[in-house]
């Protein structure tokens, strides 16, 4: 592809032709504050946030949605484009909750960082406030829409990346509000709760419901890991405090990306449940009574000797697991042939 | 699979047989979704109307257990109108003669009366599948769990290499596997009849390899598969079973025979992280640590190895299988002791060749694909792509067999078997998470004509029975399902339809046809 040359605040950068000016700016490092853009997903230039000062071209454009041309200068920081930054901060806070000391967002919220990086305080705007009641009648994940920003990444991710058209934009002007076909609750419309939408959205509007009060976003340590469902082999983080996964969050998998399906998203508290078994259990009389370790492993032992002696090493089966991981599958296959003497091994891989 | 999942992003088109990709692999499906976008057709084979079919190119809408003659009919189309890529045929595959003479009698018009397709769709298909740039075939169980499974898999890579459609970024030939590591299971030898890498217990040369390295003698004899296993059970030729991670008793098909099996036996040990209807027949029980409590790897379905990794401890005195099956060995007078499953994965790519290469340190910056030879390697996320693995590709023509049961007087109806997005497998794990608050239960799906036929209602019950077992459950009319066919999951205990489903397996896989079996359904008033 053609290499376009341009300039941005002074450094000379060389770009595939069709690169955005915000794409470029990143490349050699210079970050450019912007709501509605999300690398996953189409551009749209609709929060503004992102304009730049381009020589010869009037007004602020957005740099999301300007490609850079041979030749381009572009300013991010000069005074109108901080001014203009400002001001779109201000309106947007007119008009939104700032309950930043409870919101579960804090400390990742897009809109608490650009306000605090360019120091909005509070807005010189007062108009009508949103009074929209909560959405979360699904066991999954709650929808403020107080706090939405009108953004519309949730609504692409749905479209571009989960192929669902769940969420649109419905009403109009200070009235818009995103949400799925007739403005019905999630739990009424075709959602399939993938969490796509909370993964993208930039700041407190849409929340995985379990994780709500369980810790702030900087008290939770990351474990990246590999999802125990399907073949897929996405990853993502285990959240922990205190011991205990309290949610999963996406990362950037070689798979997956950011995105996960509703069981890897949401299928993590059966690490937790009562129902775990704790210790081994040996049956007497057809009842499991609690045991050591030693005892278990005594009693097998015992038992296989003593079937081996008797009926030869091919009356053994063993399954292996195809949800194990790879070194217990390599192990189980040792012990079925160096142990137990047999071939007989298998997994539900058939199944 | 031949490709890594991501490229099915850049596919032109997508053909989909015998996998509902948007419940089972909702993953994959975004890179579907992806492909769409960027104009690709997607062409759905499936007896049911899926939310996938519903948005496919094309919905090829055929008789289940009919996917041989639609393939056949599609290659006789292809060589028909001379479309089919003649320098791959001849370079790189053998026996094309007998494959042109297997499908001659295939026409879209014979074929039409077999599947219930059209013969203009199956010339469309054909047309499509041949003349698109870059086409995939995606496939799942829908294809493998039938008597003819194997058959159906020779003939979905008959098609691919009749059309070169092979061993080029985004096209190829690729099995979606159900659980999240079968692909690793099957890799590490957990077969009966091949050791790690797929390397053959039969051969002398691999014994002779393995023997020193582990200390013991090999047996030379092909091992039972499972469900040969579960027989020798019930027969008393095997009187001792160590389970892991594993629930037939629900997972299996005829599951009231699995059951009196396993009750046959003198010693069963079930290992597990929770008690299981397997776990309760066993005689000794032990609590294993699930995948956030412990430190191993993954293999994903595009022979990518990942790393799993420990977050927090197991409950009580669980411990990671690994180190129980340390303990069962240890005790048992063959001492196997690891610091860490590093230390496994290091003695196990010794003898692996397409795992040589990899190391948990190359893993911390990303998954590798097999296979990797050595340290240097970068993986390959490609298969086939100048010669297939085993040199020259073999064209294995196979004939239409119907299902080994077809419906009859007794049994009008065919059950198929799947999965549903919420929940997974026998649901020992989804079915504790929040997702049981949103489906705690199943449906049997069934086409309005056949319900007003037997004058139910949605939400009533009936007794489904076929010649195995009988289960009640609800009914839930739909279009999904064609009338003929009625549809449920495998997921709940409550409704334990593989105490229906049928044992009979596939010579060669030994995979059972759980799509298709012969049921009646009686109202219950
Ligand atoms: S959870 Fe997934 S399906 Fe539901 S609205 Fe969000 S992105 Fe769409
Ligand atoms: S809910 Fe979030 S992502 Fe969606 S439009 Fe509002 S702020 Fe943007």
């Amino acid at each position: 592809m053609a290499l376009v040359t341009v300039t941005i605040d002074g450094q000379t950068v060389q770009a595939p032709a069709g690169t955005s000016v915000l794409d470029a700016a990143q490349s050699i490092g210079i970050k450019i504050p912007a709501l509605c853009y999300d690398p996953d997903l189409s551009a749209v230039g609709a929060c503004r946030l992102c304009v730049v000062e381009i020589d010869g071209m009037r007004n602020l454009p957005t740099s999301c949605v300007t490609t850079c041309s041979e030749g381009m200068v572009v300013r991010t920081n000069t005074p109108a484009v901080l001014e203009a930054r400002r001001t779109l901060l201000e309106l947007l806070i007119a008009n939104h909750p700032l309950d930043c000391m409870t919101c579960e967002k804090a400390g990742a919220c897009l809109l608490q960082q650009y306000c605090y990086e360019y120091g909005v305080l509070s807005s010189p705007f007062k108009g009508d406030q949103h009074a929209y009641p909560i959405d979360d009648d699904n066991p999954f994940y709650l929808r403020d829409m107080n706090k939405c920003i009108v953004c519309g990444r949730c609504i692409r991710a749905c479209e571009e990346i989960v192929g669902r058209n769940v969420l649109d934009f419905a009403y109009r002007g200070f009235n818009t509000k995103v949400g799925p076909f007739m403005d019905t609750p999630i739990s009424e419309s075709d959602c399939v709760y993938c969490g796509s939408c909370i993964a993208v959205c930039p700041v407190g509007a849409l929340e995985e419901k379990k994780m709500v009060g369980v810790g702030r976003t900087w008290e939770l340590e990351k474990v990246r890991t590999t999802c125990p469902y399907c073949g897929t082999g996405c990853t993502f983080d285990l959240n922990v405090k205190n011991g205990k996964v309290v949610g999963v969050t996406g990362t950037d998998g070689d798979v997956n990306g950011r995105f996960l399906c509703v069981k890897g998203r949401f299928g993590y508290e059966f690490i937790h449940s009562d129902d775990r078994l704790k210790t081994p259990l040996i049956k007497k009389n057809g009842e499991f009574k609690e045991a050591t370790w030693t005892e278990a492993f005594d009693l097998i032992a015992s038992q296989f000797r003593e079937i081996k002696d008797k009926h030869g090493s091919d009356s053994f089966g063993v399954l292996s697991s195809a949800r194990c991981t790879n070194e217990e599958n390599y192990l189980m296959s040792k012990f079925a042939r160096a142990v137990l003497g047999t071939n007989n091994i298998d997994h539900c891989a058939r199944l | 699979m031949t490709n890594s999942i991501g490229e099915i992003a850049n596919a032109d088109l997508i053909l989909a047989c015998g996998t509902n990709t948007m419940e089972a692999h909702p993953i994959i499906w975004y890179k579907i979704n992806e492909a769409l976008h960027k104009g690709a057709q997607l062409i759905v084979v499936d007896p049911r109307e899926t939310d996938m079919a519903q948005l496919a190119t094309i919905h090829v809408r055929l008789q289940p257990g009919t996917d041989i003659a639609l393939l056949n009919g599609l290659m006789n189309v292809i060589i028909a109108e001379d479309i089919y890529d003649k320098k791959f045929v001849k370079e790189r595959t053998l026996g094309f003669e007998e494959l042109q003479q297997v499908v001659a009698k295939y026409t879209p018009e014979y074929v039409e009366t077999i599947t219930g397709v059209p013969a203009e769709t199956i010339r469309k298909v054909a047309r499509a599948y041949a003349g698109a740039g870059k086409s995939t075939i995606l496939y799942t169980m829908g294809l493998t769990q039938h008597t003819i499974g194997t058959d159906n898999v020779l003939s979905v890579a008959n098609l691919s290499m009749l059309c070169g459609m092979i061993g080029r970024e985004s096209t190829g030939v690729n099995p979606l596997r159900g659980q999240n590591n079968v692909q690793g299971a099957c890799d590490m030898g957990a077969l009966p009849n091949v050791l790690t890498a797929y390397q053959n217990v039969g051969v002398e040369a691999v014994r002779q390899k393995f023997e020193p390295f582990w200390n013991c003698q090999i047996s030379d004899k092909p091992g039972l598969a499972i469900g040969e296993m579960m027989t020798a059970a019930g027969e008393g030729r095997i009187k001792g079973m160590y389970i892991m991670g594993e629930n037939p008793v629900l997972s299996d098909p005829d599951a009231n025979h699995v059951v009196h099996e396993l009750k046959h036996l003198e010693f069963l040990v079930v290992q597990d992280i929770f008690m299981t209807e397997t776990a309760q027949l066993a005689d000794v029980v032990l609590p294993g640590a699930c995948f956030a409590e412990k430190e191993g790897t993954f293999s994903s379905t595009e022979r990518r190895v990942q790393r799993v990794r420990k977050a927090v401890e197991p409950p009580g005195m669980a411990r990671p299988d690994w180190e129980i099956i340390c303990g069962v060995s240890t005790a048992m007078g063959y001492p196997m002791s690891y610091a860490s499953s590093n230390e496994i994965f290091d003695e196990m790519r010794k003898v692996t060749p397409s795992y040589a290469g990899i190391s948990y340190q190359r893993l911390e910056k990303g998954g590798l694909q097999w296979p990797c030879p050595n340290e240097g390697h970068p993986g390959t996320p490609i298969m086939h792509c100048n010669e297939f693995v085993c040199g020259i590709g073999k064209f294995k023509p196979a004939e239409h067999v119907p299902p080994d049961e077809m419906p009859s007087a007794e049994y009008p109806l065919l059950l198929d078997t799947g999965r549903r997005l919420y929940h997974y497998h026998t649901g020992t794990m989804s079915r504790k998470t929040m997702i049981e608050d949103y489906m705690s239960s199943d449906t049997l799906e069934i086409n309005c004509l056949d319900a007003s036929d037997l004058e139910v209602c949605d939400g009533d019950k009936v007794r489904l029975t076929s010649r195995r077992g009988s289960i009640e459950i609800p009914v839930r009319i739909t279009e999904t399902v064609p009338k003929g066919l009625v549809f449920t999951s495998f997921h709940f205990s409550e409704t334990p339809i593989n105490q229906l489903t049928n044992p009979k397996v596939d010579a060669k896989s030994k995979i059972p046809e759980l799509k298709v079996c012969a049921v009646r359904i009686e109202k219950i008033a």
